[in-house]
């Protein structure tokens, strides 16, 4: 489960349309709450060094999760997961997505974009035990 | 110099920052302290620490996996020297597992 404050919330979803046709990506700070929950208490925008296919694909410099992390942890929050978005695509996670996550435990939540307009949001936790186990589960996002 | 303080001066003591999904392969600690002079020594005293951490961070043959970065401060090793990246005191590593992905239609379910 993923508990998320409304602005926090709409806040992501809007980074999604403002790069609209490209993918937004950024990463949610908060803490880890017992029963598998988690909660969101600060968002940290990052950029998409995927120059070279920004529609469709993200990455996120080691170097600025570097730093987000360790502003996170100046206030007393750790990487509970990540968000990016699908333009014209649905709020489904991908091949590449699965490929290409490596924070076990963590949530990855995905908005689609619309015509610049964010649509549905879904919400998925990274599972398993390793590269090899690793699975994405549907998880609930609560939002308020 | 301190009488009895001293420390080889190979060694440095420095702060090894635990991502979120690897803690539970290190006792839940987000943070490991070792000494260690270089980059290499510092991750071999973690995972002699923390054995259960050495596959998440290597391959079978040895080599940190391609997604594990690794960075003192704020610089990649891998820009660097690599593991024989001399470290000084008071250094921080972070080990930070990469974020990457997209919908890339080809690939989609």
């Amino acid at each position: 489960m993923l508990k998320i404050q409304q602005s926090i919330f709409d806040e992501m979803r809007h980074h999604g349309e403002e790069t609209y046709p490209h993918e937004c990506c950024g990463v949610l700070l908060g803490v880890f709450g017992g029963d598998d929950a988690r909660e969101v208490k600060a968002l940290a925008r990052a950029g998409n060094t995927r120059t070279d296919s920004p529609e469709n694909r993200y990455n996120i410099d080691p170097r600025e999760l570097v730093r987000i992390q360790r502003e996170g942890r100046e206030r007393g929050f750790d990487i509970v997961g990540f968000y990016h978005s699908h333009p014209d695509h649905p709020a489904q996670w991908s091949k590449t997505d699965l490929a290409e996550a490596h924070w076990i435990g963590c949530s990855y939540v995905i908005t689609s974009v619309q015509q610049r307009a964010a649509d549905q949001t879904n919400s998925f936790v990274l599972c398993g035990t390793d590269e090899e186990s690793k699975r994405f589960e549907n998880e609930e996002l609560i939002v308020g | 110099m301190r009488v009895g303080s001293h420390i080889p001066t190979k060694y440095k003591a420095m702060k090894i920052l635990i991502p979120t999904p690897l803690r539970q392969y290190a006792e839940k600690r987000d943070t490991i302290e070792v000494q260690a002079g270089n980059v290499g020594e510092a991750l071999s005293a973690l995972t002699t620490q923390h054995p259960d951490l050495r596959r998440h961070l290597y391959t079978d043959d040895g080599r940190l996996r391609a997604f594990v970065n690794v960075y003192v401060n704020d610089e990649d090793i891998r820009y660097l020297q690599k593991e024989q990246t001399a470290l000084q005191e008071n250094d921080t590593i972070s080990i930070i597992p990469s974020i990457a992905g997209g919908c890339c239609c080809c690939c989609c379910r």
